[in-house]
C-alpha cells in the first residue's frame, strides 16, 4: 500500500487498535472508559498541552463518538485547535465540530470567529476548510454572520475556482435554513451567468444553487434557461475527449447534465422561446439516440452514467408532457430496459413508466408492453420491483384492459408478499369498481379477493361491494347466488361471511325459488359459521336471521330456535344478547305488515366518491401512483396521434362518470362550504329576489375562494368546486333539485363571447337533460387560460318546474385571479420590481371605502385567497398589504404586485396595482375595488 | 440533495456517517440501526434502491463494506451509486487499494476526502484529478509544518517503521476477514 501521507498518530492508531482487538462489549466499554477518564484528566491538568496532543486527544474523543458512545467534552479543545497555525490541527479542529457541535452551541460564537479569519485567508485550503465548516453546521447564526462574504465570495473576479465551488453549496446549504441570505438585483444575473463559467466544477455546483432558487422564485431566475438549455446540448453534443476530467467512464458530464435537466423541470413550459424550445427537443433526442449507440465500455458506471442522464432526460419529457413523439420514443426506450439484465434498471423503467401511464401521449403505447410488466410482476427476484409493476400495472389500466390486468393481480395475489398484499388487495377493488361495465364481473373480483386474501380485505372494501349491491339492482340476483356459492366452501373468511349475511339477509328470495338454495338451506348455511366468527359478525348474522323472518315466514320456528337460545339470549356479549332478545320479541308480536314495513330492504347509498381510495392514499401518501390520464398542456395535439388520443379519451371521460370514483364527492362539498365560508357567506347576495328571473347571480366571494354554493333558491342550489394549475382550471358544477318533483329540459348552457373565448377557452361537458327530485348532478368543465381576459363567463340554466319555464343566468367563479401563482419575494426585490413597473399602463389605482368595519385580518384572508403571495415584513408600515404573484396564461406569464393600504381615520382604503399588461393592470383593479 | 451518508461493514459495524441533515442523535442511531438491519438482509442480486419512509435509499456493497445513501424523492438514483463510486474511487486511490481497515484507522481523512467531494448534501467536484489534488494541497501543507518544526530524519524513520507495522497488521487483518464466514 502506498504510504498515508500527513502525519500520522500513534496514539491514535495503538488506540483503535487495542479497541479491535478487544474480545467483548465490555472489554471495549472498558477501555474507552479508561481512555476517557486519561483525556480528562489531561484536558484538566494545569500542564499546557501543546497542539499535538490536543489533535491526538481530540481525534480518540471522535473515533470514540462514531463507536456510538456519547462525548461530553473536549469541544473548548477543539475550538482551540481552530487557530492553530498547523493546518492538520486546525483541520481535525474543524472536523469535531462539524461532526459534535450541535447549532445552538455557547461556543458558536468563537467558532464564527475563527470561521472569519480562515475565510479572510489567501490559502484557498483554508478558506475551504472553513466553508465546509459552515456548510456542515448550517445554522441561522452561520447565515447572519456570514450574509455578507459568501453571496460576494461566489460573483466575484477574483475568487479561485475551487472557493466558488465550495461557496456555492455553502450559500445554498445556509439559503435552505435563512431563504433572506440571497441577495436580489444585479447579483441575480450575475448569480445565472455562473452556468456559463469556463470551469466545469464551478456550473456543477452553481446549478444545484441555482435549482433551488429557482423553485423560490422562478421567475426572477427565468433567464437561466436558455444558458442552460446551451450549455446542456454542448455537453450533449460534446465528444467524451472534451471535456477532459469531467468526462465520466466516456460519459460526458453526467453529474452537470443531470442538474440542467433538473433545472428545466422547475419551469412549465419550460420555455415559450421557439429557438431555445427547438434546441432542448433536439437535445433530448440526441440523449435518446445516444441510449441506442453500442456501449463504450463494459462498465456499470458507463451504463449507469449514460442511463442516469437518459431517465433524467425523460422526466423532463414527462413533466413537459407536450411533445408526443418524445414520450413515444421514451416510451419505447424504457420498454428495452424491462427486460434488461440489471435490477435496477428494470426498477426504473417500472418507475418512469408508472408516470409515463398518465399521459395521454403515452398511455396507449405504455400498454404495448403490458405482458412483461405482468411477468416482471410474477417473476422478479426483488420484492421491491414487483411491487414497481404491480403499481404500474395499476396506472396503466383502463377500461380496455381492466379485466386481464385485475385477473393477473388476483393471480399474482395468491402468492405476493405479505408486505404487499394489502395495498394491491386495494388497487384491485378499485380498479374493478371503476372500470367494470359489467357488476357481476366486479362481484366476482371482489368475492375472488376475499376468497384468497381475506386477512387483507379492510372494512372499506367489504362496506363498498355491499354498497354496490344494494344500489344496482341488476346485479343482486347474482351476487346472491354467487355468495351462496362462496359460503360453501368448508373454510371461508370471515369476510365472506359477513357480506354473504349481508346479501342473503337482503337478496337471498332472489335465489330461493332453486331448491338446492332454498330458505331453510340458506339459513343452515349460514348459521353453520355462526359460532366460528367474532361477536361483530355474529350480530350481523342474527339481523340477517330477522331478515329472513320477513323473507321467508316458513322458516320462522328453526330462526326463533336460534334466537332463543342460551348463548344468545344470555349472552355476555350486550349487543348479542339486546338483537337476540328484540329480534325474538319483534318476530312474536308484529304482524306480517309491521314486520314487511320494519324489515324492508335496505334503502340506496348515496352515491360518493369511493372510500377505498382515501385509503390508499393514506397508506402511501403522496406516492399513490395515479390512475387517472392528465390533461394534455399542449392545446393542437399532434395529427398522427389523434386516432389513438379520442378513442382514449372517450374512454377516460366514461370512466369518471362511474360512480364518481375520481370526481369530487358531492355532498360534501355543498354541506362544507356553506359551513366555512359563512363569515363572507353573508355577505353574498345569493338570496336576491328569485322573481327576477333573468338576474345575472354575480357573487364576488368567489374571487377569494374556489369551492362553495354558487347560486340557490327554493328549487335550485348549484354548488361548485375547483382547481387552478398554471393556466388551466377544472370546475366541477353540483346541481341540487331541492323540490319534490324532477326538473326536466335541464339544459346549462356557457355564455361567453367568441371573442373572450379566444382567451379564455371554456370546455363544458354536456349533462342529462332531467334532474330528479331531491337529486344531485354534477357538470364539469374545463378552462384553458389563452391570454388575459376581462370579466368572467356565465352559464344560462333553462329548466321547466311544474310546467312553468324557468330561468337563470349565473357567472361562473372564473375571473383572471384564478390564473394566478403566489410568488414569494423579499422586500428588496419587490421595491426593485415596483420601481420597474412605473411606466402608466403599468399602473393603477383606486381609493374606495372600506365596508364597515374596517376589517385587516379579514383583508389579508381575502387576499390570499384572491390567489397572490401576501408579503410580511416587506412595507414599512406594517398595516399595508403587499402581495405578490404571476398570472399563467398559454402565451405569456404575467407578473404582478400590489399593494393595499388602509387609512383608519378615513375609513378608506387606497389600493394600487403594477403588472407588465395594462390590460392586467386594469382588471385586477377592477375586481377588487370595493372588496375590503 | 442527499440527506445522509452511511458505511457499515457486513457484520453491521458503523465506519463512517455524514448526515446533511439535521437530526437530533436520537434519530440519527435510530435510523442506522434500521437500515443497517434492512441492507444487510438483502441479497445480493437485488435492486440497490428502495423505498425508505418518504426518501429513497441507494446502496452498494464494495468487499466487506456497504456503503448508503438516503437521496430525495426526485433525486436521481443512479448517479448516487455513482457518487458513492467515485468516493470508492478517490479513498482507493489515496489510500491505494483500500480497505476497510484504512477506513477505521483514517477515518479523519475519510471525512476529509468526503467534504472534497460533497458539500450540504449535493456533489461539489465531481472531476477525480481535482478532488485528489484539493486532497494533496492539504496534505502538502501538513507535510510543511510537520516539516518545519521537527527537522529530524529520526521521526521519517520512525515512520516508516510504523508504516510497515500498519501493513503487517492490514494484510493479517485482510488474511482474516477473507477467511471469516
Amino acid at each position: 500500500m502506498a504510504p498515508v501521507r500527513g502525519d500520522g498518530m500513534r496514539g491514535l492508531a495503538v488506540f483503535i487498535s487495542d479497541i479491535r482487538n478487544c474480545k467483548s462489549k465490555e472489554a471495549e466499554v472498558k477501555r474507552i472508559n479508561k481512555e476517557l477518564a486519561n483525556i480528562r484528566s489531561k484536558f484538566k491538568g494545569d500542564k499546557t498541552l501543546d497542539g499535538y496532543q490536543k489533535k491526538k486527544y481530540v481525534c480518540k474523543l471522535l473515533f470514540i463518538f462514531l463507536l456510538g458512545h456519547d462525548i461530553d467534552f473536549g469541544h473548548m479543545e477543539a475550538v482551540n485547535l481552530l487557530s492553530s497555525n498547523k493546518y492538520s490541527e486546525k483541520q481535525i479542529g474543524y472536523l469535531f465540530i462539524s461532526v459534535l457541535v450541535n447549532t445552538n452551541s455557547d461556543l458558536i460564537r468563537l467558532i464564527i470567529q475563527s470561521i472569519k479569519n480562515d475565510l479572510q485567508s489567501r490559502n484557498p485550503v483554508h478558506v475551504n476548510l472553513a466553508l465546509q465548516c459552515i456548510a456542515n453546521i448550517g445554522s441561522r447564526d452561520m447565515a447572519e454572520s456570514f450574509s455578507n462574504e459568501i453571496p460576494k465570495l461566489l460573483v466575484s473576479g477574483d475568487t479561485m475556482d475551487v472557493v466558488k465551488q465550495s461557496a456555492a453549496l455553502c450559500l445554498l446549504r445556509l439559503f435552505r435554513s435563512s431563504p433572506e441570505i440571497i441577495p436580489g438585483g444585479e447579483w441575480t444575473s450575475r448569480i445565472i451567468h455562473l452556468l456559463n463559467d469556463q470551469h466545469m466544477g464551478v456550473v456543477t455546483a452553481a446549478t444545484s444553487l441555482i435549482d433551488a432558487l429557482v423553485k423560490r422564485n422562478p421567475e426572477e431566475y427565468k433567464g437561466c434557461v436558455n444558458l442552460a438549455v446551451s450549455r446542456l446540448s454542448r455537453i450533449v453534443t460534446a465528444s467524451y475527449t472534451d471535456l477532459q476530467d469531467y468526462t465520466y467512464y466516456f460519459v460526458p458530464a453526467p453529474w452537470l447534465s443531470v442538474k440542467l435537466l433538473r433545472l428545466l423541470q422547475n419551469y412549465n413550459p419550460v420555455t415559450e422561446e421557439p429557438g431555445v424550445r427547438a434546441r432542448l427537443n433536439e437535445t433530448l433526442e440526441t440523449i435518446l439516440n445516444k441510449a441506442q449507440e453500442p456501449p463504450k465500455s463494459k462498465k456499470v458506471q458507463h451504463s449507469n452514467a449514460k442511463n442516469a442522464v437518459l431517465f433524467e432526460a425523460i422526466n423532463l419529457i414527462i413533466h413537459s408532457d407536450s411533445e408526443p413523439t418524445l414520450l413515444v420514443r421514451a416510451c419505447n426506450q424504457l420498454g428495452q430496459f424491462l427486460s434488461n439484465r440489471e435490477t435496477n434498471l428494470r426498477y426504473l423503467a417500472l418507475e418512469s413508466m408508472c408516470h409515463l401511464a398518465t399521459s395521454e401521449f403515452s398511455h396507449e403505447e405504455v400498454k404495448k408492453h403490458q405482458e412483461v410488466v405482468i411477468l416482471s410482476m410474477k417473476m422478479e427476484k426483488d420484492v421491491s420491483v414487483r411491487q414497481m409493476a404491480v403499481d404500474l400495472l395499476y396506472a396503466m389500466c383502463d377500461r380496455s384492459n381492466a379485466e386481464e390486468i385485475v385477473q393477473e393481480m388476483l393471480n399474482y395475489l395468491e402468492t405476493a408478499d405479505y408486505s404487499i398484499r394489502e395495498e394491491m388487495v386495494l388497487k384491485v377493488a378499485i380498479l374493478a369498481e371503476k372500470y367494470a361495465t359489467d357488476f357481476t364481473w366486479y362481484v366476482d373480483v371482489i368475492l375472488n379477493l376475499i376468497r384468497i386474501a381475506g386477512d387483507y380485505v379492510s372494512e372499506e372494501v367489504w362496506y363498498r361491494v355491499i354498497q354496490i349491491v344494494i344500489n344496482r339492482e341488476e346485479v343482486q340476483g347474482y351476487a346472491a347466488k354467487t355468495v351462496f356459492e362462496a359460503l360453501q366452501a368448508p373454510a371461508c373468511h370471515e369476510n365472506m361471511v359477513k357480506v354473504g349475511g349481508y346479501i342473503l339477509g337482503e337478496f337471498g328470495n332472489l335465489i330461493a325459488g332453486d331448491s338446492r338454495s332454498a330458505p331453510l338451506v340458506q339459513f343452515k348455511l349460514l348459521h353453520s359459521k355462526y359460532h366460528l366468527c367474532s361477536p361483530m359478525t355474529r350480530a350481523l348474522l342474527l339481523s340477517t336471521y330477522i331478515k329472513f323472518i320477513n323473507l321467508f315466514p316458513e322458516i320462522r320456528t328453526n330462526i326463533q330456535e336460534v334466537f332463543r337460545q342460551d348463548s344468545n339470549l344470555r349472552s355476555a356479549d350486550a349487543e348479542l344478547q339486546q338483537r337476540a332478545s328484540e329480534y325474538l320479541q319483534l318476530s312474536i308480536v308484529a304482524s306480517t305488515d309491521v314486520l314487511a314495513t320494519v324489515l324492508e330492504e335496505m334503502p340506496s347509498f348515496p352515491e360518493r366518491e369511493s372510500s377505498i381510495l382515501a385509503v390508499l392514499k393514506k397508506k402511501k401518501p403522496g406516492r399513490v401512483p395515479e390512475n387517472e390520464i392528465r390533461e394534455s398542456k399542449s392545446p393542437a395535439p399532434n395529427t398522427i396521434q389523434n386516432n389513438a388520443l379520442t378513442n382514449h379519451k372517450v374512454n377516460s371521460n366514461a370512466n369518471t362518470d362511474l360512480l364518481g370514483l375520481s370526481t369530487p364527492p358531492s355532498n360534501n362539498v355543498l354541506n362544507n362550504s356553506t359551513n366555512s365560508g359563512t363569515l363572507i357567506d353573508v355577505l353574498g347576495d345569493i338570496y336576491g329576489s328569485t322573481n327576477n328571473n333573468t338576474a345575472v347571480y354575480n357573487s364576488k366571494k368567489f374571487l377569494f375562494k374556489n369551492n362553495g354554493v354558487l347560486f340557490e333558491n327554493e328549487m335550485l342550489q348549484i354548488g361548485v368546486k375547483s382547481e387552478f394549475r398554471q393556466n388551466l382550471g377544472r370546475l366541477g358544477l353540483f346541481y341540487g333539485n331541492k323540490t319534490q318533483i324532477p326538473l326536466t329540459n335541464f339544459v346549462p348552457a356557457l355564455q361567453w363571447e367568441s371573442d373572450n373565448a379566444l382567451k379564455l377557452n371554456v370546455q363544458m361537458k354536456p349533462v342529462e337533460p332531467t334532474l330528479e327530485a331531491g337529486a344531485q348532478i354534477q357538470q364539469l368543465l374545463t378552462a384553458e387560460c389563452i391570454e388575459d381576459y376581462a370579466d368572467a363567463p356565465t352559464i344560462e340554466v333553462n329548466f321547466r318546474y311544474n310546467g312553468a319555464q324557468q330561468k337563470f343566468n349565473i357567472k361562473l367563479p372564473l375571473t383572471i385571479n384564478k390564473f394566478f401563482e403566489p410568488t414569494e419575494m423579499n422586500a428588496d426585490s419587490f421595491f426593485a420590481r415596483w420601481k420597474n413597473l412605473s411606466g402608466d399602463q403599468q399602473r393603477a389605482q383606486k381609493v374606495f371605502k372600506a365596508q364597515q368595519p374596517l376589517d385587516l385580518p379579514g383583508a389579508r384572508n381575502k387576499l390570499t385567497g384572491f390567489g397572490m403571495q401576501l408579503l410580511d415584513n416587506v412595507d414599512p408600515n406594517p398595516d399595508n398589504m403587499v402581495c405578490a404573484g404571476i398570472i399563467h396564461t398559454q402565451t405569456q406569464q404575467v407578473g404582478c404586485l400590489l399593494r393595499l393600504e388602509p387609512n383608519k381615520q378615513a375609513q378608506m382604503f387606497r389600493l394600487t396595482i403594477r403588472a407588465s399588461k395594462e390590460s392586467v393592470t386594469r382588471e385586477i383593479c377592477e375586481l377588487l375595488t370595493d372588496q375590503f | 440533495m442527499m440527506l445522509f451518508m452511511l458505511l457499515f461493514s457486513r457484520q453491521g459495524k458503523l465506519r463512517l456517517q455524514k448526515w446533511y441533515m439535521a437530526y437530533p442523535d436520537k434519530v440519527k442511531k435510530k435510523i442506522t440501526r434500521e437500515l443497517v438491519t434492512t441492507i444487510l438482509a438483502r441479497k445480493p442480486k437485488m435492486c440497490s434502491f428502495l423505498e425508505w419512509k418518504d426518501c429513497k435509499i441507494v446502496y452498494k456493497r464494495y468487499a466487506s463494506l456497504y456503503f448508503c445513501c438516503a437521496i430525495e424523492q426526485n433525486d436521481n438514483e443512479l448517479l448516487t451509486l455513482e457518487i458513492i463510486h467515485r468516493y470508492v474511487e478517490l479513498l482507493d486511490k489515496y489510500f491505494g487499494s483500500v480497505c476497510e481497515l484504512d477506513i477505521i484507522f483514517n477515518f479523519e481523512k475519510a471525512y476529509f476526502i468526503l467534504d472534497e467531494l460533497l458539500i450540504g448534501g449535493e456533489i461539489q467536484e465531481t472531476s477525480k484529478k481535482n478532488v485528489l489534488k484539493a486532497i494533496a494541497s492539504q496534505d502538502l501543507l501538513q507535510e510543511v509544518s510537520t516539516t518545519e518544526i521537527k527537522k529530524n530524519s529520526f521521526i521519517v524513520c520512525n515512520k516508516l517503521l510504523l508504516i510497515m507495522f500498519y501493513n503487517r497488521m492490514k494484510s493479517w487483518n485482510m488474511h482474516a476477514i477473507a477467511n471469516s464466514p
